[in-house]
């Protein structure tokens, strides 16, 4: 029995202590290796709307920058022979702060070799599951906000394609409108995704793919899946792109839109583009730990599952009568 | 100017004219996509709400509102009442516009009226104040190692959780920013 203040947030962290030791044991019992890749780097992915915060080193030297996500170096392990592999630690990503987002969170992103984004669906069918039971619930339900969740796999899933056609009205191709995708993705897809059950919304644009390969015979698409739970986002994976030529340009036009949006160019992730020609074909996909958390425990904010917050008084902090004074 | 960024919730703007404030705010970033502010506002003047959504990058007018520094007087059917120290002009608040900071005025007490224009909108307290126990249970014997906490209500009529060694009759320091029992008010 471990001892926490019995107040909502000392069971927050037990269960939230419980949560990734049994996220580490699913992996584990299935041959994973963990690994530690560093949390300071010298070349992020150059993405549009991802900011990485920079660690100056001083005496001239190029700024290192926290990891917004362990992927690239997680990929040149599996160039050089790691099969299977799971890193669980803090990412950073500057200025994403709100009920759901904190600028340093936790993220558990897992690969495997010779596998697709079908293999990894079956992952977090079980990992949900066995979170639940390590938190003292029976595995099949949750309870949050006030509704009933079904976690039972198989999980339901839906085209990105579906879900634009029923829930926004029109039909995205492979290269939409990125501001209207997103904006419609977050006011009318997501709020009308169902809540009584986890989904997976799968196959995205070719022109949302990141670091996902484009479908085989279906380039329009790239196998890219995303798992929701109450509409909220919980995780991101793909079967991966191997193709070092393709991963340049993506790159190359990430890197021109960054500069276009006004933000800092980081260095070409050189070591990174030289493992691909190595990289097996593979999936890997990264989950939120922290919200994880919040839909075992029915947590209203992200602030409540983590022991401190980066703010002194968080903004909306005006609390209500009863509200946890720890 | 603010920008995207700085929107929380809280924070007044001007839009078309009028002066809002955001009373509600989630940060959104779809699939790794573009943040997206989703407000909800109010009307300062009119207790007109709306939703609307930003992207990063967009910018905001402040919405600036005169200040006076003033007493609270006494509250009754027509509102909250407030006298300037200075000139000794009063003026009368309503209950909307004084919203959640009725929860933390007592007499005499000295407060930051917000004015759009000529109308009082809003009132801006100091972050502490002191205010007194109306009603508490005692506090029930038994493990207190772990600092659990019992409900009282102020002479305001507000509740919060305090430690079960407060009483009735007591007069505690309380946070306004977040409602919350500071401590007990030093005589």
């Amino acid at each position: 029995m471990v001892p926490v203040p019995n107040t909502p947030r000392g069971r927050r962290l037990l269960a939230r202590a419980n949560i990734a030791a049994a996220l580490r044991d699913v992996l584990r019992n299935q041959g994973f290796l963990e690994v530690d890749t560093p949390l300071m780097i010298q070349a992020p992915a150059p993405e549009p709307s991802i900011e990485a915060f920079a660690v100056p080193q001083g005496r001239g030297a190029a700024d290192l920058f926290l990891i917004p996500s362990p992927e690239l170096n997680l990929k040149r392990l599996l160039s050089r022979g790691f099969r299977k592999i799971f890193q669980m630690g803090p990412v950073f990503r500057k200025g994403e702060r709100g009920r759901y987002h904190l600028p340093e969170f936790r993220m558990l992103e897992w690969y495997r070799s010779d596998a697709g984004y079908e293999e990894l669906m079956a992952d977090c069918e079980i990992l949900l599951g066995q979170a639940a039971r390590a938190c003292g619930l029976d595995g099949s339900t949750l309870l949050f906000e006030g509704r009933e969740i079904d976690i039972r796999p198989p999980f339901q899933r839906m085209t990105v394609d579906e879900a634009f056609r029923s829930f926004a009205g029109w039909t995205p191709g492979p290269s939409p409108d990125l501001s209207r995708f997103n904006e419609d993705m977050a006011t009318k897809v997501e709020p009308n995704l169902p809540k009584n059950r986890p989904v997976f919304l799968m196959d995205y644009p070719a022109a949302c793919a990141s670091l996902a390969r484009l479908k085989d015979g279906h380039s329009e698409v790239a196998e890219r899946v995303e798992l929701y739970v109450a509409g909220i986002e919980l995780a991101n994976g793909f079967s991966e792109l191997t193709d070092r030529a393709e991963q340049e340009e993506r790159f190359r036009r990430d890197g021109l839109r960054r500069l276009e949006l006004g933000l800092a160019p980081y260095p070409p992730p050189e070591a990174f583009l030289a493992s691909l020609q190595d990289l097996p074909p593979c999936a890997g996909m990264a989950l939120g730990v922290d919200r994880l958390v919040m839909l075992m425990t029915d947590a209203t904010s992200i602030d409540e599952v983590v022991p401190f917050v980066p703010e002194a008084i968080p903004a909306d902090a005006r609390t209500t009568p009863g509200a946890d004074c720890a | 100017m603010y920008e995207s960024s700085d929107l929380r919730k809280g924070l007044k703007i001007v839009i078309d004219g009028d002066p809002y404030i955001v009373t509600d705010f989630q940060f959104s970033k779809p699939g790794k996509g573009q943040a997206l502010y989703r407000c909800k506002l109010k009307n300062m003047v009119t207790g007109y709400t709306m939703d609307r959504t930003y992207r990063s990058g967009e910018k905001f007018e402040p919405a600036n509102l005169d200040e006076a520094h003033m007493q609270y007087l006494y509250k009754d059917s027509d509102g909250y009442h407030f006298m300037d120290t200075r000139t000794y002009n009063q003026v009368r608040v309503t209950e909307d516009h004084v919203g959640d900071a009725k929860n933390f005025l007592s007499e005499n007490m000295e407060v930051d009226v917000l004015f759009f224009q000529d109308t009082p909108i809003d009132i801006s307290l100091p972050i502490f104040v002191e205010l007194r126990v109306a009603k508490a249970a005692p506090g029930v014997r038994g493990d207190t190692a772990t600092g659990a906490t019992k409900p009282v209500t102020l002479d305001t009529g507000y509740e919060l959780q305090v430690p079960l060694f407060i009483e009735e009759g007591e007069v505690l320091k309380i946070d306004t920013r977040t409602g919350q029992y500071v401590e007990r008010a030093k005589k």
